[in-house]
């Protein structure tokens, strides 16, 4: 089969639909996802193709959607959930962290959460403060979750796959800013990208740039304008926060032995913090710059487009953070 | 419903005289610093509330708790010894000593655990009963409530989205009367508790005498029934913790109110109800004491010679690894 060309939501909706038709135990819920066909359209159509039983939709409760999910997929279902946006899921923390991300250490692996939690994430679109976060760093801070978050539409086919597949609970957020983008995406319905496993999107030997989700446009736009500079850029994608790909960082550095980490979520505690601190602490002995971070400016949001537009990352301010190491 | 002959009623004394005997042996050994953290909710004063209301389901259906979970682990079927094992944290514990005492748990019982957040087992419930009604299955799950989780989110959320859903599960509530210091009337605008049912239009069971099992047994079962053919209820059982609200609990005076509860201590009430209705019992039920007691001691021995957790066991089960 061919690779098609399609935007992010319906290499999404392919992916899900798929693994609805493979298993019996996947079920999506979450607030609109039936009736209304998904608020940012991913699962539409599923609510006439998989009835009611299977397309949940849920009353604005996020709590329990994360929660619920938490108790069906512990007794063997493999719940889909959606939280609308990442801000909504800061009302299921408690059900992500201290309960998927726990039980099955907590009960020494009597039970297993095999849920996904699927979240719109992302900023620039003057949704304001509340409504303008990429906080999965947060989530990644916890051992027991995995946290993928793609950056093409071929990625979020395999990646989403491999979530719904993995016996692990997966927080999975898909950049808002690139649900219409196309890219071409494998028709085959057992194209499954492994959990945890970066991508070379880019081939450089001068600079790596570290990034994902968003953070990828970026830094892809970025590389393309320095190369005609004659400045050669290899772009990491990491795809997986959790786990962590530091193996594929380690050897795109030792190759050019300096480094930008690219991306949308806020600078203090961020994967910016976390990719430098690996690199200091394991790489040392091939560090010839310091490590530079580009990422959202550490202010709340704001609605005005001229200021807010100032607060986010651009391939400018990509290129301008390889110029000063470089 | 089946009727309660004197083995069911003796099999309920034997599971509440052993709860006891084993909270207070926590108690003791918390003292002696043999249980150790900051973290021990005993059950003692709610027996009848857990033994009756376990009572009433079948194998396959399907219990959860909150924090306060020894005597539902053990009225459910769990081994006193890999319960004190874990009390002690060691890895024969029912939850390889990583739990503690607010994280017994038990797959083989269809005891999917103590959780330690208030009101975060709650939408846990309804994720369990609603694979069974995905599935087509008729079990139900019993879902402990304190008091105190009945003010927050979880709450709410959690028995609205069983009310959504038709979903299969009995909500009980332990209402003993304190969210941790709290009195429920200082805490719940509505202090019948069992009256929220209304507000999510579920069925109302009403209140129960929580320290008389037969009545616990009795009301549990018609719920049960119900939410197996129908969907969700509410029921709210009035009992106390003799032993506050936990070993890190600050003392506080209410010798009066627990000198009333232990009137109607649960056990003797039952202790009662069979000298009334069968003769010559008493010796009976002395055999069922010194077989419990035991039983627990036997529990702590096994505990106390069990091996602690090792490296391995911190750095296992983080993620399932195939």
């Amino acid at each position: 089969m061919a690779d098609k060309n399609m935007p992010m939501r319906e290499a999404l909706r392919m992916a899900l639909r798929e693994e609805m038709i493979r298993d019996e135990r996947v079920f999506v819920m979450g607030e609109e996802v039936g009736a209304w066909q998904g608020t940012h359209r991913v699962t539409r159509g599923f609510l006439e193709e998989f009835g009611e039983k299977r397309v949940r939709d849920t009353p604005i409760s996020e709590m329990a959607i994360a929660g619920a999910a938490v108790g069906a997929a512990m007794a063997g279902l493999r719940p889909v959930a959606e939280i609308m946006t990442i801000n909504f899921a800061f009302l299921s923390l408690d059900a992500i962290i201290n309960h998927a991300a726990k039980i099955h250490y907590m009960f020494n692996g009597q039970f297993r959460v095999p849920m996904v939690i699927r979240a719109a994430s992302g900023w620039g679109d003057q949704a304001t403060a509340t409504h303008s976060h990429t906080p999965e760093p947060i989530f990644a801070h916890f051992p027991g979750l995995y946290v993928g978050c793609p950056a093409t539409p071929r990625d979020a086919k395999g990646m989403l796959k491999a979530a719904i597949r993995d016996d692990n609970p997966v927080l999975f957020t898909e950049s808002i800013a690139l649900y219409p983008k196309p890219g071409l995406v494998p028709e085959e319905d057992d194209f499954v990208l492994p959990i945890g496993k970066a991508d070379i999107k880019r081939e450089g030997r001068h600079v790596t740039l570290v990034t994902y989700a968003r953070g990828v446009e970026w830094s892809l736009q970025a590389a393309e304008q320095l190369a005609k500079e004659g400045v050669e850029c290899e772009v990491v994608d990491l795809r997986w926060l959790r786990p962590l790909d530091t193996a594929t960082v380690f050897e795109s550095f030792q190759k050019t032995n300096r480094c930008v980490v690219v991306e949308e979520s806020l600078p203090y505690y961020s994967v910016g913090s976390e990719i430098a601190a690996q690199l200091q602490e394991h790489m040392f002995d091939y560090m010839d710059a310091p490590v530079k971070r580009v990422s959202a400016m550490d202010v709340p949001l704001p609605y005005a487009r001229e200021i807010e537009l100032m607060a986010l990352p651009n391939a400018q301010k990509v290129v301008d953070a390889v110029r000063e190491i470089i | 419903m089946a009727e309660i002959d004197k083995p069911m009623l003796l099999e309920w004394y034997r599971q509440m005289f052993l709860i006891r005997q084993f909270e207070n042996q926590c108690d003791v050994l918390y003292k002696e610093k043999k249980i150790t953290g900051v973290y021990m909710h005993l059950y003692s004063g709610l027996e009848a509330t857990g033994v009756g209301a376990v009572a009433a389901l079948r194998p396959s259906d399907h219990v959860i708790t909150a924090y306060r979970d020894h005597g539902i682990a053990l009225a459910r079927g769990m081994d006193p010894k890999v319960a004190m094992a874990e009390m002690m944290g060691k890895r024969t514990g029912c939850s390889g000593g990583k739990g503690g005492s607010m994280h017994l748990a038990s797959r083989e019982h269809n005891f999917w655990g103590g959780y330690a957040i208030v009101g975060g087992h709650l939408p846990l419930a309804a994720g369990i009963a609603l694979e069974s009604r995905y599935n087509g299955k008729d079990d139900v799950v019993l879902s402990f409530i304190g008091d105190g989780a009945t003010n927050n989110g979880y709450f709410h959320e959690a028995v609205n989205l069983s009310a959504v859903w038709d979903l299969p599960v009995v909500w009980l509530i332990e209402n003993n009367g304190y969210g941790m210091g709290t009195p429920v009337e200082v805490a719940s605008g509505q202090p019948e508790l069992h009256k929220r049912a209304v507000a999510y239009g579920i069925k109302d069971m009403g209140r129960v005498d929580g320290q008389n099992v037969v009545d616990v047994y009795n009301v549990v079962t018609k719920a049960v029934e119900y939410a197996r053919k129908k969907g969700p209820v509410l029921i709210e059982s009035l009992t106390y913790r003799y032993k506050g609200h936990g070993v890190s609990d600050r003392s506080y005076d209410k010798l009066a109110e627990l000198r009333d509860w232990q009137q109607k201590d649960p056990i003797l009430v039952l202790q009662d109800y069979l000298c009334k209705h069968f003769e010559c019992i008493e010796e009976e039920l002395k055999d069922i004491e010194r077989a419990e007691m035991a039983a627990v001691h036997a529990a702590v021995e096994f505990a106390e010679d069990s091996e602690a957790p090792t490296y391995d066991d911190l750095i296992s089960h983080v993620y399932v690894e195939e």
